[in-house]
């Protein structure tokens, strides 16, 4: 018991260790959340494309550039994505690495909300559209008012579970020596050269994390559907 | 309700032909539809006549052919087809409410949206429609705790609360159970009583022959005989209409 306490203290009350968490913490929630916000701006606008294109035939050419863009992000790891946007396209030039993680995470993520706003609007009974453009809405108006709200409500939990994988995916920041909260389990690791509290000090609060947020997820779905079914 | 004068021209269809792949759903059909009309368009199922009415208020595109509505080309690119089927009100088979919104949400929400209408003004009417059709106390029901004969009169209510000069009906009563037919019949009839231009499509051959002024029988993709209720059901001319309504009646 005695030998546990002392480990403990070794790996997070010594030499403030435990500010190394703290601040992975930071930067790994930074991260999730401003990726999260790029992914569902790109997600919505690529999902919109597409679907528009699937129902009316229209926008062709921006209907490629979105399957494109597709196909490259969901068909390479996003760790290589990473380090490409690190050391290729931001190669030059002294740069956040936070910014850096941002925008790999966020358009990496933006692929997968597209297919899945993609599936919610498509999952929407086409009499829906039909009553909303026989109502005298233009194809926009009747998106928003009437196909959208319907599609959200039923894409929620995989957008949820989009947004957990996304939490967790951010692990892999410290390839281009972002200190994030894995990061910092592994700081602390080296130094104090046991693995086990540092490792599951961090997973365990992955995991508090994305329960959190499942469980906030879930209220949100039991407000939206409130009623309506 | 505004009351029309019999014969004045609202909707008229000149040679417009639909063609799916190889298939012509419609095959030159020419028709007028005058204001205060009560028109009934009857035939077999792949007939034509569910998209004869689609292509009404566009829709359906027509493959080539004209569609005027109180004067303006329907079919003309660049027309703002939107402006124009906000006179128009459609009824759908499945009724197509639409399940996040209450009834009054679903009743108010295009004229507020596209008429400017302020939501008291809005939902006045809506409240004023309702009880006309006897459920101003679903007012807070979401679709889904209505039955199929209730909905379909929401879904009339629906499209009344935009104030429109033509209602067409497509199948409105084909996937309702048998007794709820009879309260979705009883709003149309008010409705044709009060003068409304309708458009018709249905398998209610006894409510064809007692409310329309006019009846079409359409097949593969044709007219092929228009006339009275009386005249039409009573001594049918074409072969086609004979085998069809001793198949029907």
């Amino acid at each position: 018991m005695e030998k546990i306490i002392d480990q403990f203290t070794q790996n997070f009350i010594e030499k403030d260790r435990w500010m190394y968490i703290v601040d992975g913490l930071k930067v790994t929630l930074t991260i999730t959340f401003l990726a999260v916000l790029i992914g569902i701006c790109i997600g919505f606008i690529v999902g919109m494309i597409r679907s528009t294109h699937d129902k009316t035939g229209k926008c062709k050419i921006l209907n490629v550039l979105c399957k494109i863009y597709l196909t490259v992000f969901r068909g390479t790891p996003v760790v290589i994505q990473l380090l490409i946007i690190y050391f290729v396209v931001f190669g030059s030039v002294r740069i956040d690495k936070v910014f850096v993680a941002v925008i790999a995470f966020g358009i990496n993520s933006g692929a997968y909300v597209a297919e899945i706003i993609r599936s919610g609007i498509m999952s929407i009974d086409e009499g829906q559209f039909e009553a909303g453009r026989s109502l005298g809405f233009n194809y926009m108006q009747t998106m928003r008012y009437i196909i959208m709200p319907q599609a959200i409500k039923n894409v929620l939990p995989a957008l949820g579970n989009e947004f957990i994988v996304l939490l967790k995916e951010t692990s892999v920041a410290g390839y281009i020596a972002l200190a994030d909260l894995t990061k910092a389990g592994d700081i602390i690791r080296s130094q104090t050269y046991s693995a086990f509290f540092p490792l599951f000090g961090v997973a365990a609060i992955y995991l508090v994390l994305v329960m959190i947020f499942t469980f906030l997820v879930g209220r949100l779905e039991r407000r939206l559907n409130n009623g309506a079914h | 309700m505004e009351h029309t004068n019999i014969g004045d021209s609202l909707i008229q269809v000149k040679n417009i032909k639909k063609q799916f792949g190889e298939k012509f759903a419609l095959n030159d059909v020419n028709c007028d539809i005058n204001k205060g009309e009560v028109v009934f368009i009857i035939g077999p199922s792949g007939s034509g006549k569910s998209t004869f009415l689609r292509c009404l208020n566009l829709l359906e595109t027509p493959t080539s052919g004209q569609i005027f509505f109180e004067g303006n080309e329907l079919t003309k690119k660049g027309v703002n087809v939107n402006a124009l089927r906000q006179k128009m009100g459609m009824v759908f088979q499945h009724f197509n409410l639409f399940p996040h919104k209450t009834i009054l949400q679903n009743l108010t929400l295009a004229p507020m949206k596209l008429q400017g209408v302020s939501k008291a003004d809005a939902e006045k009417e809506a409240m004023r429609l309702l009880k006309r059709v006897g459920l101003e106390d679903r007012a807070d029901a979401y679709p889904a705790q209505l039955s199929g004969g209730q909905k379909q009169r929401i879904a009339i209510v629906r499209s009344l609360c935009m104030k429109p000069e033509v209602m067409l009906f497509d199948e409105p009563t084909s996937a309702l159970d048998p007794e709820m037919v009879g309260e979705v019949l009883g709003v149309m009839r008010e409705l044709a009583e009060d003068n409304m231009t309708m458009v018709v499509v249905t398998h209610e051959m006894g409510f064809a022959r007692e409310v329309a002024s006019r009846v079409i029988f359409m097949d593969q993709g044709q007219i092929v005989e228009e006339d009275t209720p009386e005249e039409l059901f009573a001594h049918p001319k074409s072969e086609r209409l004979q085998n069809f309504l001793s198949k029907v009646l």
